[in-house]
């Protein structure tokens, strides 16, 4: 099987054996075409973005606008802070080159002299090393002015790192903008979208590193070519990062489509002390859960995970075996979302602390049933009222983990519990026992 | 104690300015910057960047209290970051955690009286596949258990 984005070459990630293995081709081929071309090119091959919404890529950019007097941008998110998404150091790392190519093609395509590759702020040596590759490539012309002179066009880019500070939130396309304006990252309301007003009220379009780096490929082989690897609706192929209880966890590169139970047993080593699985996240924790008991046949794409009630979103594969006590699994994701949460939005902000809270009382063993109802009501009114999807990702795990594992949450929970109340003359304000019967 | 840029700093400061087409932009990088010198931002550092920046301290306050990677307080010389999220949490990060808290006898963000370490309990790191991980500073270890961690904690000097 071929590989696109991480293909089997021994440093790749030195300019000088990428250039050997038909670097930059790609980038002169699309050159001699006009942006249009390319953009339709993108569009007929079914790439679609693998940060999460699986949104077509050339869609995406034949949003910008033809004609405007405004700079154009575009920004590469490798922000990654999912849990379970560990896939764009793997790029970074091993083929930095064919990201930066991917850069300059997708520039030329929507019109942009500027691009900020925007990395997480943990990801010290993946952004020392993805510099290294940035300067190289100034060095050798394939970036900045010296650009006209290396490909003979009229057209030339700069890429610039832009490294984050710790915060989940500038994974979303508007908030990762703010944060590149040096402001807080809170999301912005859409509309309007970033192609009308992004960067610095400019034309911008965002996308997924690991979308970006699928372009020279495309644009060597053709759109016919990536549309027949994978999943017909979802062609190409996807990083997978299988995390968990997993003999073998890693990155591994595959086409859509492939089985989920393929990608558990055969790809990852399958299930360490071959115990059952009880729960599997198919990508990144923000996704729905799927029941162990309910694998078989499901494919990894959209389309097939949409179907069996999940998202393919980063392609974080997250496997739990039969063991895992899901309700700790639930406090930890929720813990997560609520420290993570940018305090914008009120049904965000409050919604996650609840949802919180209302888990580790059901840990002390204080929960009810009620308390299950609870939970997924808190997260419904999370979903959809907030401005960006964050709220759907709070609340999508914690809803669909109790729906799907009901039967295992109620074992967590008692049918009626007393709370002990510290103070009881506090508890009974307002009712009309007097204080002195209470003492007695 | 007034804080100001060394002039190499003053330089990278600048190059980092270029990127932008706004000085505000150039805030995340300056404030990289200043924690590198200073070890943490303090009041004075905040009215430095503003002034070297030439934007408002309000501005640097903003950005410094909303990303968790800016210390509003010194650290320790060894900055110990236990990842305790979904992934490392199933392979046993919690044992890391506790172990970990219970040698170096600090919790969730304390500083040890030395100062020689700080502890801190992070959400994903990004190395799920080489669960459990931790990070000392800038550099990942990953692939631990609890003797490897007492291990790498024993050998900083």
């Amino acid at each position: 099987m071929e590989r696109i984005v991480l293909p089997q070459i021994p440093n790749l990630n030195q300019l000088e054996i990428y250039l050997d293995n038909g670097g930059f081709e790609s980038a002169k081929k699309a050159f001699a075409r006009t942006s249009d071309e390319i953009i339709d090119e993108v569009k007929k091959s079914g790439l679609r973005g693998r940060g999460g919404a699986a949104f077509s890529a050339g869609l995406k950019w034949s949003f910008m606008p033809k004609t405007t007097d405004k700079p154009k941008y575009l920004c590469l998110n490798g922000d990654e802070s999912e849990p379970g998404s560990f896939k764009d150091r793997q790029i970074f790392e091993d083929n930095p080159f064919q990201l930066i190519e991917g850069a300059i093609i997708t520039c030329y395509a929507i019109g942009a002299n500027v691009a900020f590759l925007y990395i997480r702020g943990e990801y010290h040596k993946w952004i020392k090393l993805m510099q290294k590759a940035v300067d190289e490539a100034y060095a050798r012309g394939f970036l900045g002015e010296k650009m006209k002179e290396t490909f003979g066009i009229d057209f030339s880019c700069d890429l610039f790192i832009h490294k984050g500070a710790g915060a989940y939130i500038c994974g979303e396309e508007s908030s990762l903008m703010n944060s590149i304006e040096g402001l807080r990252g809170y999301p912005r309301v859409k509309p309007p979208f970033p192609a009308q007003r992004g960067l610095w009220g400019c034309p911008t379009t965002i996308n997924n590193v690991e979308t970006i780096t699928n372009v020279p490929a495309i644009i060597k082989n053709g759109w016919e070519w990536y549309s027949k690897i994978g999943a017909p609706k979802h062609p190409g192929t996807i990083l997978f990062g299988i995390s968990g209880h997993v003999n073998k966890p890693g990155v591994y590169e595959y086409p859509t489509g492939i089985l989920l139970t393929e990608l558990i047993y055969d790809v990852a080593g399958g299930v360490p002390g071959n115990k059952r699985i009880k729960c599997v996240i198919p990508g990144g924790s923000s996704m729905p859960p799927l029941r162990g008991d309910q694998l078989e046949g499901i494919r990894m794409d959209a389309e097939s995970l949409k179907e069996a009630g999940s998202a393919i979103g980063t392609g974080g594969v997250i496997v739990m075996d039969e063991d895992t006590i899901l309700l700790k699994v639930l406090i930890r994701i929720a813990h997560f979302y609520h420290h993570e949460s940018c305090g914008q939005c009120t049904p965000c902000r409050e919604g996650t602390g609840w949802m919180k809270k209302i888990l580790h009382r059901i840990d002390e063993g204080h929960g009810t049933s009620k308390d299950l109802d609870l939970l997924v009501s808190v997260a419904n009114n999370i979903e959809g009222n907030t401005v960006c999807a964050f709220g759907e990702a709070a609340a999508w795990p914690v809803k669909f983990m109790i729906m799907s594992f009901r039967d295992e949450f109620e074992k967590y929970v008692k049918k009626d519990v007393s709370i002990p109340v510290p103070n009881k003359v506090h508890s009974m304000r307002g009712t009309a026992v007097p204080l002195a019967d209470l003492l007695k | 104690m007034s804080f100001k840029f060394t002039e190499e700093n003053i330089t990278r400061i600048a190059q980092a300015r270029k990127k932008y087409p706004t000085a505000l932009a150039a805030v995340m990088d300056t404030i990289y910057i200043a924690q590198e010198q200073n070890g943490y931002i303090s009041n004075e550092v905040m009215e430095e960047i503003a002034i070297v920046l030439g934007i408002d301290k309000v501005n640097v306050l903003s950005v410094v209290t909303f990303y968790t990677m800016y210390n509003t307080k010194p650290m320790g010389r060894y900055h110990i970051q236990v990842c305790t999220n979904v992934s490392c949490m199933l392979r046993g990060a919690y044992e890391i955690w506790d172990g970990v808290k219970e040698k170096l006898e600090l919790d969730h963000m304390q500083v040890s009286q030395d100062s020689k370490f700080s502890l801190e309990e992070v959400e994903c790191m990004g190395a799920c596949g080489y669960a459990p991980m931790i990070a000392v500073n800038e550099d990942y270890f990953e692939n631990l258990n609890k003797e490897k961690v007492f291990e790498i904690l024993d050998s900083l000097k």
